[in-house]
């Protein structure tokens, strides 16, 4: 883009509604997040104390932080390939069949509208102790089931609820994924006398590598930091510490416990994460920019 | 088709019919549960199949009450949500745009610097920052307001990079050709860019009215009030009711409505949806 207008005022009128609001909601919170975090502050607001780098030795010596992280940690991963798997099934089955693979889309891409907070609504009546028919159903088969009680169920039933709403997402990707495949590629493995699952492992899987990366890194972001409505739905956090997230905790401290510095460091740390993770999309952005 | 494997294919269709039916298991499961009377759910039980107090159900939650301590009718708090969703939806369109429009055709100093405070609220997702931001909103006096639900929400980075990805590919040709004409930059503006990323303005609306509507925690923190209550949070404040008093149909009934929306604007406009997914990953 070579060509472009004189004019010198213009531009920063354009921008300016941009700017502003990125400046007050967004600059100014980070900025406060930033100060606030070197503050301890009573729980009214009403006065406050510098404390230096105190809260994040607080955060960095406190076991429930590196809970949470693992907790984090462990719940991501779990979206991420249940999701991954389950849709990438699916979307071979769909890239299979010629009839119907619209409808088939169709039925399947929904999910993605619902709001997590709803997603984990429905699931969580589904697993109820009392009078949820899974949870029935499973306790008929002998696996007594209370999330309430029991922090891995409660992890699990988290992991479902924030799956649901991604294999939509997952699957969509895939299944473009598939359809880029070239067909002369399969067609000569195939007169070579490769069965359709020596074929998947040996050409397709290997050539969807690209994708399955990028939903890897899109997952993970997801399940960060988008998954707050579905645990505040099904299990706030709990039982205990089991299913609170580092985004969780943010909120949890901040609204709920009333640390406000605690929460602002953890704020800053997050901070860090986010950009972290921005670098690393953009930086297999680019590759892939050089790839196609 | 590469080989006839019959039994394979048929395979195929069975597996994907089972996925389906497995993803659509809890909203079929809610919607048979909003069939019955509030009665009907207790220890041990929940109704597998359908009742006949559906239309009652339905017919109190939209235009009576919600239930479950809120007052509101849904239909009222859908026309709360439309509005957020929309507000949100344009703003961030029309932001974007203008935005991406003075980076890409204009030089003037400074022009990185703006390029990367825009993209440095890409790094700073508003659960991250979400108690100071509440500070700032409450500081501005928006508690509880329509400008309080939407304008903290309408920076994009996103939006801003897929308008500038799209204005890059046009040709300088026609920049020229324009001025040459005589155009300004509005005309300009108006007369063949907006035409020319009419399918980008679109597809990004699609995705955009979805996030928009789906927005919980930031509406549950700032709106107080009844009239403010979005569909989507107002589903939070029916669930802390306790245990025994809660009805569990109109829960089922409000979940369902909330979802309803969206979920018809994938549907309706699938093509669309896909090409906003796509676009706004790159």
């Amino acid at each position: 883009m070579t060509v472009t207008f004189p004019q010198k005022g213009l531009p920063w009128l354009l921008l300016l509604p941009q700017l502003l609001v990125t400046a007050i909601f967004f600059l100014w919170p980070a900025e406060q997040a930033l100060e606030q975090a070197f503050y301890q502050e009573d729980a009214f607001g009403l006065s406050r104390e510098f404390i230096g780098l105190e809260n994040f030795i607080d955060l960095f010596t406190d076991p429930l932080y590196y809970q949470s992280m693992l907790t984090t940690l462990v719940f991501s991963f779990s979206v991420a390939i249940v999701g991954m798997s389950l849709a990438l099934f699916l979307a071979v089955m769909a890239d299979r069949v010629i009839r119907g693979k619209l409808a088939y889309q169709t039925l399947l891409i929904w999910p993605y509208a619902v709001a997590p907070v709803l997603a984990g609504v429905l699931w969580w009546i589904l697993f109820d102790p009392s009078m949820g028919p899974i949870a029935l159903w499973l306790k008929s088969a002998g696996v007594d089931w209370n999330h309430y009680l029991d922090g891995n169920q409660a992890m699990i039933l988290v992991v479902i609820a924030s799956t649901w709403k991604q294999i939509s997402y997952n699957f969509l990707f895939f299944l473009a994924g598939l359809q880029a495949v070239p067909r002369s590629l399969i067609e000569a493995a195939a007169i070579d006398g490769a069965s359709p699952f020596k074929r998947f492992w040996t050409i397709v899987f290997p050539l969807l590598s690209p994708t399955t990366f990028f939903l890897l890194v899109v997952n993970l972001v997801y399940a960060f930091f988008e998954t707050f409505g579905v645990i505040d739905a099904t299990t706030k956090g709990g039982p205990g510490q089991s299913t609170t997230t580092l985004v969780y905790k943010v909120f949890d401290d901040g609204f709920v416990g009333l640390d406000l510095g605690g929460s602002a460091a953890q704020s800053v740390v997050l901070m860090a994460i986010v950009g972290l993770m921005t670098v690393i999309q953009f930086r297999f952005i680019e590759r892939k920019v050089q790839y196609s | 088709m590469i080989e006839n494997r019959p039994w394979l294919t048929f395979a195929s269709h069975a597996t994907l019919l089972v996925g389906i039916g497995l993803v659509a298991l809890p909203v079929w499961m809610a919607l048979v549960a909003s069939t019955h009377p509030a009665s009907a759910f207790g220890v041990g039980h929940i109704p597998l199949w359908f009742g006949d107090a559906g239309v009652e159900t339905w017919g109190t939650v939209l235009f009576e009450e919600a239930g479950n301590g809120v007052d509101t009718p849904v239909w009222f708090m859908m026309l709360n949500s439309l509005i957020m969703a929309l507000g949100i939806t344009f703003g961030k369109i029309v932001i974007s745009l203008l935005s991406a429009y003075a980076i890409v055709f204009f030089r003037f100093p400074f022009r990185n610097l703006c390029f990367w405070i825009i993209f440095m609220t890409l790094m700073l997702p508003v659960e991250v920052r979400i108690v100071p931001t509440y500070e700032v909103v409450a500081n501005l006096d928006l508690l509880n307001s329509y400008t309080g639900l939407t304008l903290p929400l309408i920076a994009s980075a996103t939006a801003t990079f897929l308008f500038r990805q799209c204005f890059l590919s046009i040709p300088g040709e026609l920049v020229e050709a324009a001025r040459i004409d005589g155009a300004g930059p509005w005309r300009f503006f108006f007369d063949i860019l907006l035409p020319l990323s009419r399918t980008n303005i679109a597809a990004l609306f699609v995705i955009l009215f979805i996030y928009g509507w789906n927005q919980y925690l930031w509406p549950l923190l700032i709106t107080t009030d009844d009239a403010y209550y979005t569909l989507v949070m107002s589903i939070k404040r029916m669930l802390s009711v306790t245990d025994g008093d809660i009805a569990w149909n109109q829960i089922m009934a409000t979940t369902l409505l909330a979802m309803l929306p969206p979920v018809a604007v994938v549907i309706g406009m699938q093509k669309l949806f896909v090409k906003g997914l796509v676009d706004s990953e790159k």
